[in-house]
């Protein structure tokens, strides 16, 4: 910039590409970090399943309940049960019924008994994950390339925030508190630096992810605009099946499946995931297995399968995966890390964990915006632009998880029978977050942030103690089978409740903090106590 | 923060001329930016010397990394009018090159 430094000029590209889409960014990173446990979270979302354990012979039972069910389905994918659900999920489809991921028949089993388990209609952490990247309401395309913008400011973001501060590492372990401005700045430092690594890799494997949408040009050029020779050439795409044999079907006995899993199991380290069986109950009949995920990062995580003759049992083939070329392996690494299919239950609390500190850098770096501009504001009056971001701050960094919070309440309230109720428990989201935005424009800004955080301490607190009110509630279930999955997302939204009513008591009023210093007016957040 | 006394050949802008240095600049950032990465990793695609798909793979891979450096560049350079002819020589090699693999096409 004109008269400004190297640095400065940096500063300024930091502060102004932060603020024009820190709120959007803000959903993608609290949405994303959500999103590590999507799966977790659709099973929370289905309490009449929290009571079911995993068990060793859940694969045969759930053939057993498929030849009850469904005899003549064309196929059958049965899902078992795992570290992040401990129910079996079945799908069919009938003869001559087009096969897509989320067509035919469906229905979630015991993971013990393999009988049909109750579901209420939600989206679970569908939603969440689905937003993440796709927003909602908007064609898929314009909202990925939204989406995929921001990620870019985001990547201009963190670099010209890493060139602003050239005492990166001193700054790290400075923290002056109650020093207004030089307080959030603290803060907004440390939380960027402590998980920096994460927040390069999480922006740019986003931007890879989305690259043949928004970078098409390499391979447009280079294969005239037929991307399809590209992705082949590329070899990464999973041959197509073999066409069915022309030989007549007649009716025979499917193979037991037991012992064909425990084949697999001796050859893959986290087992079977899921089984595939084509024309069950007849001679041409095949058993698919899938593992259960983690491979390695280098071919993104992608599972092996064995295939076998469904009469006989026999192993009819078990492909070896081919290794990838260097730059696909960069990019494989890149998106399982984002996607992060292939982690254990540790590894996935840890990326959360860098997921939130992720969120809380954006708000920390909106919040110290509004705070720096405060003296001048103090000086010269109020301002609209002033005022619109302090509003949209609140509506965004407290609104967004009562928003979320209004989301899973929805879930517990609405009747299970009820119409649209998958729809509903979204409007609610929706309508919660309006709410907050109004709310956020009609009170006092600390007034507003006091409020909302103190609403959302109570949200998220009261949903756990909701359940077990309700009999059942996951903190039995864990304590009585060992089953962690709901719990885990118990204690999560006990320890958010905290973390909010925290906020709560740091705004308390100026005159009760210990530290004797100026009342700040109603308006402004400006000390961070320790 | 830097302290260190603001250098370089830029003078203090009147407000309006501040708002169109500005505009002029992220118009070279959003727009200018996209077209050079756009023009540098169709080229790659075509230059690099590896098999097409990797070729086509580590150009794409590297053009976030680009046009993020553009954008930076675009706002820190010390004028304006820098920033635009610098990218412009940046520019020009790649589009000479598409240009002439499609002339000979």
């Amino acid at each position: 910039m004109n008269g400004l430094g190297f640095r400065q000029a940096n500063s300024w590209l930091h502060t102004w590409s932060g603020l024009l889409l820190g709120w959007l960014l803000y959903a993608v990173f609290v949405t994303g970090a959500l999103s590590f446990f999507r799966d977790e979270i659709s099973f929370w979302m289905q309490p009449a399943q929290h009571a079911s354990v995993a068990h060793a012979e859940a694969p045969q039972r759930a053939v057993d309940t498929m030849q009850a069910m469904a005899p003549d389905a064309s196929l059958w994918s049965i899902t078992l049960p795992g570290p992040r659900n401990p129910t079996t999920q079945v799908r069919w489809f009938e003869q001559g019924e087009r096969r897509s991921k989320f067509g035919g028949q469906s229905a979630v089993l015991d993971g013990t008994t393999a009988q049909p388990l109750q579901e209420r209609a939600s989206r679970g952490g569908d939603f969440l994950y689905r937003f993440h990247f796709e927003l909602y309401g908007m064609p898929r395309i314009l909202a990925r390339w939204i989406v995929g913008i921001a990620t870019m400011m985001m990547l201009v973001a963190i670099i010209s925030g890493v060139i602003t501060h050239k005492k990166i590492f001193v700054d790290f372990f400075t923290f002056r508190p109650r020093k207004g401005q030089r307080s959030w700045m603290d803060v907004h430092n440390a939380l960027a630096v402590l998980a920096l690594p994460f927040h390069f890799m999480i922006t740019y494997s986003g931007l890879l992810l989305l690259m043949f949408m928004l970078m098409p040009w390499g391979v447009d050029s280079a294969y005239g605009g037929d991307r399809q020779a590209f992705f082949s050439e590329r070899g990464n795409r999973t041959a197509a099946s073999a066409p069915a044999p022309a030989a007549d079907k007649t009716p025979a006995a499917l193979t037991a499946i037991g012992p064909l899993v425990r084949q697999a199991q001796a050859k893959w380290p986290n087992g079977v995931e899921q089984i595939t069986v084509t024309d069950p109950g007849t001679n041409l009949a095949t058993v698919e297995l899938r593992e259960r995920g983690a491979g390695s990062l280098l071919d993104r995580g992608r599972s092996g399968r064995m295939l076998f003759d469904g009469a006989s049992g026999a192993l009819l083939e078990s492909p070896e995966q081919a290794r990838p070329d260097a730059f696909s392996a960069i990019y494989n690494v890149f998106s399982s890390l984002h996607l992060l299919r292939f982690a254990d239950t540790w590894l996935r609390w840890l990326f959360f964990i860098g997921g939130v500190l992720g969120s809380a850098m954006v708000a920390s770096g909106m919040v110290l915006w509004v705070v720096k501009r405060l003296p001048q504001r103090r000086k010269q009056g109020s301002h609209l632009g002033h005022r619109l971001v302090e509003s949209l701050n609140v509506a965004s960094i407290a609104g967004l998880p009562i928003a979320i919070a209004a989301y899973f309440w929805a879930n517990r309230l609405l009747p299970v029978p009820m119409q649209a109720r998958a729809d509903w428990e979204i409007n609610a989201f929706f309508i919660a977050w309006l709410a907050c935005l109004a709310h956020a424009c009609f009170r006092p800004h600390r007034k507003a942030w006091k409020e909302q955080l103190g609403a959302l301490a109570l949200l998220l607190a009261l949903l756990p103690l909701h359940d077990l009110l309700r009999g059942g509630g996951s903190l039995l279930a864990a304590v009585s089978h060992g089953s962690w999955v709901a719990a885990g997302m118990d204690f999560a939204l006990l320890a958010f409740a905290a973390l909010s009513a925290a906020g709560v008591y740091f705004l308390r009023p100026a005159q009760a903090k210990a530290g004797k210093r100026a009342p700040a007016p109603a308006e402004g957040i400006e000390g961070v106590s320790p | 923060m830097s302290t260190k006394k603001s250098s370089g050949s830029g003078a203090k802008l009147s407000p309006a001329g501040h708002r169109w240095n500005v505009a002029s600049r992220t118009l070279l950032a959003v727009a200018g930016g996209y077209a050079i990465t756009a023009m540098a990793t169709a080229s790659l695609g075509l230059a690099l010397p590896l098999p097409r798909a990797q070729a086509v793979m580590a150009a794409t891979l590297f053009s976030f990394a680009l046009y993020c450096a553009l954008v930076i560049w675009a706002y820190s350079a010390a004028t304006a009018r820098r920033a635009w002819s610098v990218a412009a020589v940046l520019a020009a090699l790649p589009a000479a090159h598409l240009a002439f693999r499609w002339v000979a096409a």
